[in-house]
Formats: structure tokens, sequence, C-alpha cells
């Protein structure tokens, strides 16, 4: 076995570590505070062709395998994880779904400016009443005169109403079956009337990224604009966020990799009781836990992708590596405050934004709670079917 | 219009650099990246075949590794690259580095060779002037800006006074300083599509160069010294003319 990325795949990293370092981090700071959209940023990502990277060229992607962009993903949320989730909800939620389950005639109408990145796609499946419970949905999408006519809310969309958005793909429920709810994912363009989106929220962390809620009422599309099969709309998002899941897991260790950083060179240079702090075996210990926590989390990362690469079903491999790469994360991020010291409470350090961007990977595209369940499903499976 | 970029791959210029006591060179074991300077001298051929039509070519003499810096190059946007690394061509000196990259430029079509003024590591700053002697073809040298019409090609040259503004008819070797554009990260797509670009590997032979490199090199280094500790800077202080006096030193110094 070997654990080498290919001569590829590490030069496709070190030029987004270049891009992240030299063009991100020196912004991430500003936009933190101003929580605005990083415009300049994401013209930046698409000129690299960060958004075209894990698709297909057949479909106008540039062929790239998932594990770089993994990679690429861990080195932009080094820099600034609000960038990262800006990429990662466009790639693996928006422009994902159209690749997987669109159809020619969607692929060609939507794709060209969402790879090339001049345009931004969003996936609306959170509601008020269906957040980890996605069978509870109550957006409806009904058939009217060869249109579907949407109504209902979502909320906590990320990408949906930046002034690049071009639509969202939302899960509606379009029928009943036995009883249970067929659920559907159905394209709705920006700027369709009915459709609108709400300012966006005050949040704890990722202040430049764009969440909102959105709102459907009697919002009309065609029927053409239905992705995927009809009632296929749950077993759909759950491979997306199969996807997903493994991305997540590779921007939480790129901001665990960023308080590692942060807290080895201030580590070094901050001096207590006439030496750095570094001398102090209870600075070392932590920071030999976080590197180890870091690596295994990386490692779970690259495994699972290796799988999606491999066309091989990344369960529970995905779950684990979310669930282990956003617990660490957190718990390094609450580390490098603490070996800041009081510096660390201040919002000029980095670290500060650090602690307050990490929490979210434990919660979306999927909590830690819900990741267990998963698990705990895949190993039971043969043993005491769920 | 075709455009041939000499690139040299170097030891990455933000890690300290140790010298190897027996070559008197920088150390080459640890991380190696294109020269940034060259990074302009690709911006800049890719520039101009963006705008006249063309393709840029790149060539390097380097050991082995300089691969990465070729491939780097190509993923920016160049068509070619040669790479040129044999082990009889250590140690090669300024002049017959410049034999070995002007008899590599012949065998390709071009219009403008461009060079940066010095690489980073070996600095002496005087391979692009002995290419455009061994091709025969005027060197405009220190470019900060560039532009071609017809086959004119013209350049405003920094200089201690001030700015040259320099014309000369195609072909030349151009020298471009930092600074002359803002060189383009290469595209994902470009490193993935940078494998499928040609690659020239010409050995000395290839090259029609039988006595060069090596033992025939005309410059050693005989003997390497620690630079002298900076001076202390001075300090000035604020006694109501601390502007004025900033100002003299600075116009003092030519640096306004
Ligand atoms: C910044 C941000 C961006 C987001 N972007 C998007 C987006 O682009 N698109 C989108 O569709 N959604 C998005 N979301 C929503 C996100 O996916 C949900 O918040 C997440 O799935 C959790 O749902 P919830 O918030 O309703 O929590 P709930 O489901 O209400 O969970 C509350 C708590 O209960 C626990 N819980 C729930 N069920 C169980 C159970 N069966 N067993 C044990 N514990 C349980 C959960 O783990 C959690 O701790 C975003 C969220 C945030 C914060
Ligand atoms: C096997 C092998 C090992 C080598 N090891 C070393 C080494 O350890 N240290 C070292 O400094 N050099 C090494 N070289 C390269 C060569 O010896 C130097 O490039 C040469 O001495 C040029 O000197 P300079 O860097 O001072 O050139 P300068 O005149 O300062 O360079 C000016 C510009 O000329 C161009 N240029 C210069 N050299 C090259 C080149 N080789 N290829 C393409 N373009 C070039 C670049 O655009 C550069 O910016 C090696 C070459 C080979 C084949």
């Amino acid at each position: 076995m070997d654990f080498e990325l290919s001569d590829e795949q590490r030069a496709i990293r070190d030029t987004v570590r270049e891009f992240a370092q030299g063009e991100i981090a020196p912004r991430a700071a500003g936009y933190d505070e101003s929580g605005e959209f990083p415009y300049e940023l994401v013209e930046g990502m698409a000129r690299l062709g960060l958004f075209a990277l894990p698709f297909a060229e057949s479909v106008g992607g540039a062929g790239g395998d998932f594990l770089s962009y993994c990679l690429a993903l861990e080195e932009i949320a080094r820099a600034d994880a609000s960038v990262a989730i800006t990429l990662e909800a466009a790639v693996s939620l928006g422009i994902a779904p159209i690749v997987s389950f669109g159809t020619a005639e969607q692929q060609q109408r939507w794709l060209p400016q969402l790879l090339s990145g001049e345009r931004l796609w969003a996936f609306g499946l959170t509601e008020p009443e269906a957040g980890s419970d996605a069978g509870g949905t109550q957006t409806r999408a009904e058939r009217r005169d060869g249109d579907w006519v949407i109504s209902g809310r979502k909320i906590f969309i990320t990408n949906a109403g930046t002034e690049i958005s071009a639509g969202v793909t939302v899960t509606a429920v379009t029928g009943e079956e036995g009883g249970r709810r067929q659920i559907s994912a159905i394209a709705v363009e920006r700027g369709t009337p009915g459709y609108a989106q709400a300012p966006k929220y005050r949040k704890l962390g990722w202040h430049a990224s764009d969440t909102r809620e959105l709102l459907f009422d009697d919002c009309r599309v065609p029927q053409a604009n239905l992705i995927g099969t009809e009632g296929g709309g749950y077993r759909q998002f759950l491979t997306i966020l199969e996807g997903g899941r493994v991305a997540i897991a590779a921007l939480s260790v790129g901001v665990a990799q960023a308080c590692l950083d942060a807290s080895l060179s201030y580590s070094a240079q901050r001096h207590q009781f006439g030496q750095p702090i570094a001398h102090f075996q209870a600075t070392q210990f932590k920071l030999a836990d976080m590197a180890t926590q870091i690596e295994l989390s990386r490692l779970m990362t690259w495994r699972a992708a290796a799988a999606v690469d491999a066309g091989r079903s990344a369960a529970p491999y995905a779950s684990m590596a979310k669930l282990h790469a956003s617990e660490v994360a957190t718990a390094c991020a609450n580390q490098a405050v603490q070996i800041h010291g009081g510096y660390g409470f201040m919002e000029e350090s980095a670290v500060a934004r650090y602690y307050r961007d990490v929490k979210v990977n434990e919660i979306g595209e999927g909590t830690s709670e819900v990741q267990r369940i998963l698990i705990a499903r895949h190993l039971l499976a043969d043993v005491l079917p769920l | 219009m075709n455009v041939v970029v000499c690139i040299k791959q170097v030891p990455d210029p933000n890690s300290p650099g140790q010298l190897d006591p027996s070559t008197h060179l920088l150390k080459r074991d640890g991380e190696l990246v294109l020269d940034p300077g060259d990074e302009f001298g690709v911006e800049a051929g890719l520039q101009l075949v963006e705008k006249h039509g063309g393709q840029v070519t790149v060539v390097s003499m380097g050991p082995e590794r300089g691969l990465d810096a070729v491939r780097k190059a190509l993923a920016m946007g160049a068509a070619k690259g040669v790479l040129i690394s044999d082990d009889s061509l250590r140690g090669s000196d300024a002049l017959t580095t410049a034999k070995v990259l002007a008899a590599a430029i012949r065998k390709q079509d071009f219009d403008v060779v461009i060079t940066a003024t010095e690489s980073t590591d070996g600095y002496t700053g005087v391979v692009p002037q002995m290419i455009a002697g061994l091709l025969d073809i005027p060197a405009v040298t220190f470019a900060k800006s560039v532009s071609v019409e017809g086959d004119k090609l013209t350049a405003q040259r920094q200089t201690e006074t001030g700015i040259e503004v320099v014309e000369a008819t195609l072909p030349v070797v151009l020298s471009v300083t930092a600074g002359v554009n803002e060189p383009r990260y290469p595209s994902l797509k470009g490193i993935m599509g940078a494998k499928q670009k040609p690659l020239d590997r010409p050995g000395p032979a290839d090259l029609n160069l039988e006595d060069v490199g090596g033992a025939s090199t005309g410059q050693r280094i005989t003997a390497i010294d620690s630079a002298p500790e900076r001076a202390a800077g001075e300090i000035i202080k604020d006694e109501g003319e601390a502007a004025k006096r900033i100002v003299d030193f600075l116009a003092d110094k030519k640096v306004i």
C-alpha cells in the first residue's frame, strides 16, 4: 500500500496551496469581519478551474479525481473555511446532482456557467420541520398544466442569494405512495416569479459564506426541471450527501491544520517564565495530539475519497471520515485557542475565527449523531437490520 | 509569433538555503521550484502569443528533477517543453549554460527568447546576454513592459536614472524584470494536461555539443565568504524635520 500522492495530485495541491496562502489567507479576516461575499476569491478559484475539477471531461469538467478535489478543499479551508464551504456547496451540492442525475438538456443549459465558476447553484433540502429527518419535507410541488408549482420554505441554504447565484435544486413532496411522502428534486432558476431569498442570516461563523432562507410561493417551473426521477429525490440526495461528507471531512482537516499551524508558530514565539511556551511539555503534548489526530483524519478522508474514485460505495468510510475529522477539528480549535491564551480570545487572532468557524462541520451535511446512526446501521446490517 | 522562454529550477527561495562546501553552490536536496523570476518570463511569453498567435516553448537545462519546473510552465499554458539534463553538464558555468541553451533554442522556431534578468540561485545575470551573443541577435534587457508590432519589439527598460524606451527588430532576446506582469496560477486542468504535452529531452550529442560542461568550464567559484553583517539602521527622531530628512535620505539613495 502506497500513501504517496501522484505527481499530478501533488502539483494540484501545491498550486491550490500557493493560491490559498497568497490570495485567500490575507483577506480572510477582512471578509470575516465585514460578512461580505468574497466575489474576487470566487473568481480566483474559477480561474484556477476549481469548480470543474472533479467532473468528467465528457460533461465539460476538468477530469480530475475526487481525491484532488479533497486536497484542494483542505488547502482552501486552511486559509478560510467560508471560502471553502462556498466551493464545497457549489461543487458537491450544486453541480454534482446536475452531473449525476440531470438530463443532457439540463446539463447543457446550466453546467457551462457552473463549471466555469461564473455562477453558483445551491441545494435546498433543509426545512423548518425537516433537518436530520429529511423525510419530514413539507415543501410541495404540484403538476399544473405541464408545470411544477412549488410552495414551501427552505432554511439554512448556502449560495442561493449571491449576485452570481443562478438557481437551486429543491426537494419537494410530489405525491404519496403507501402513506409515504414521495420526494423529488426540482431545479428553480433565480428570478423565477414566486421564488424569493430572505436576507442573510447572522451566524456564529462562516461569515463570508452566503446562507439564507428560501421562500417558494406558487413558484412555477417547467416540468422539464425535474432532476432525476420523480419520487427519486430521497435516494438521490443520499448519494449526493455521501460525496459531500467526504468533502466536509477534507474541509475539516484544513481548518484543523490551520489550528496546528498557528499553534506551532505562536508557541515557538510566545515566551513565559523565560522560555517559549513550546518548551513546556503541556504545550508539546497538545501539539502532538493535534498533529496525530489531524493525520488520522486526513488518512480517513483519503481512504473515503479513494473509494469514491474507485467507483465503490464510500459508506461507511464517508460517514466515519466526516464524523472524526469534524470532531477533531473542533477539538483542535479548542486547543489552539488555549495555546494562544487570552490572545486567542481576541478577534485579531486567527484562531478566534477558526474557533467560531469550526463547529458547524459537526452539523452540516448530516450531524455527528446522524453519522453515528449511519455507521451503526452499516455495522448491524447483517446482525440486526435496523 | 513563437516564443522560447528559458526557465530554471531553483531551491525554494522561501526556505533557508545552504551552500554545498564542495561545489560552493546552493544545496539542492530540499524543495525545488520554478524560479519565481522565470514565472514572469513564462507569463510574458504567454501574453505575447495570446495577443499575436503562435506558441510558447520552454527550455531548461538542469538535473532530472527540473522536469517539475517544465511541467509547471506547461500547466501555465506553454505548448512544449525542452529539458536538457545530461550529467556531463553538471557544474556548467554561465557560458556553458548559454551555449547549451542557444543550441537548443536554435532548434526551435522563435521570434522572441525570454529570460529573467538573473536567476534566484546562481545569480550571475549574464546568461541572457550570452545567449543573444551566441545567436547573434539583439538583447533587450531589464524590460518592465513589452509590446510587439509587426517585426518590431518595444520595451521599457528600468535603469538607475529612469525608464528607457528601446526598440529592436525581431528576433530578439528579452530579459524581463520581476513585476513586468502578474504571473497566472496554472489551471488545474492545465496541470492535468501537462503530461500530454510534447516534451523533448535532447542530450549533448543531439545538440552537437561535444566539448562543453564539466572539465571544460572556464569559470570556477574558488571561495565563498559570508556576506558582511548588515549595519544597524539609522533611527531618525522627529524633532520637527524628520519627514524632510527621510525624503533626503531616500532621494540620496535614488529610491525616490
Ligand atoms: C451554515 C449552514 C449552512 C447550511 N447549508 C445547507 C444547504 O446548503 N442546503 C441544505 O439543504 N441544508 C443546509 N444546512 C442545513 C444542515 O444540513 C442542517 O442544519 C443539518 O442537517 C441538521 O438539521 P437541523 O438543523 O434541522 O437539526 P435537527 O435535525 O433538528 O437536529 C438537532 C439535534 O438533534 C439531533 N438529532 C436529530 N435526530 C436525531 C436522531 N434520530 N438521533 C439522535 N440525535 C438526533 C441532531 O444530531 C442535533 O444534534 C446548512 C446549515 C448550516 C448551519
Ligand atoms: C546536472 C546539472 C546540475 C546543475 N546544478 C546546478 C546547481 O547546483 N546550481 C546552479 O545554480 N545551477 C546548476 N545547474 C544549471 C547551470 O549550471 C546554471 O543554470 C548556470 O550556471 C547559469 O547561471 P546563473 O543561474 O547564474 O544564470 P543567470 O545569468 O543569473 O540567469 C539569467 C536567466 O537565464 C536563464 N537561465 C539561466 N540558467 C538557465 C538554465 N540552466 N536553464 C534555462 N534557463 C536558464 C533564466 O531565465 C535565468 O533567469 C545545473 C545544470 C545541470 C545540467
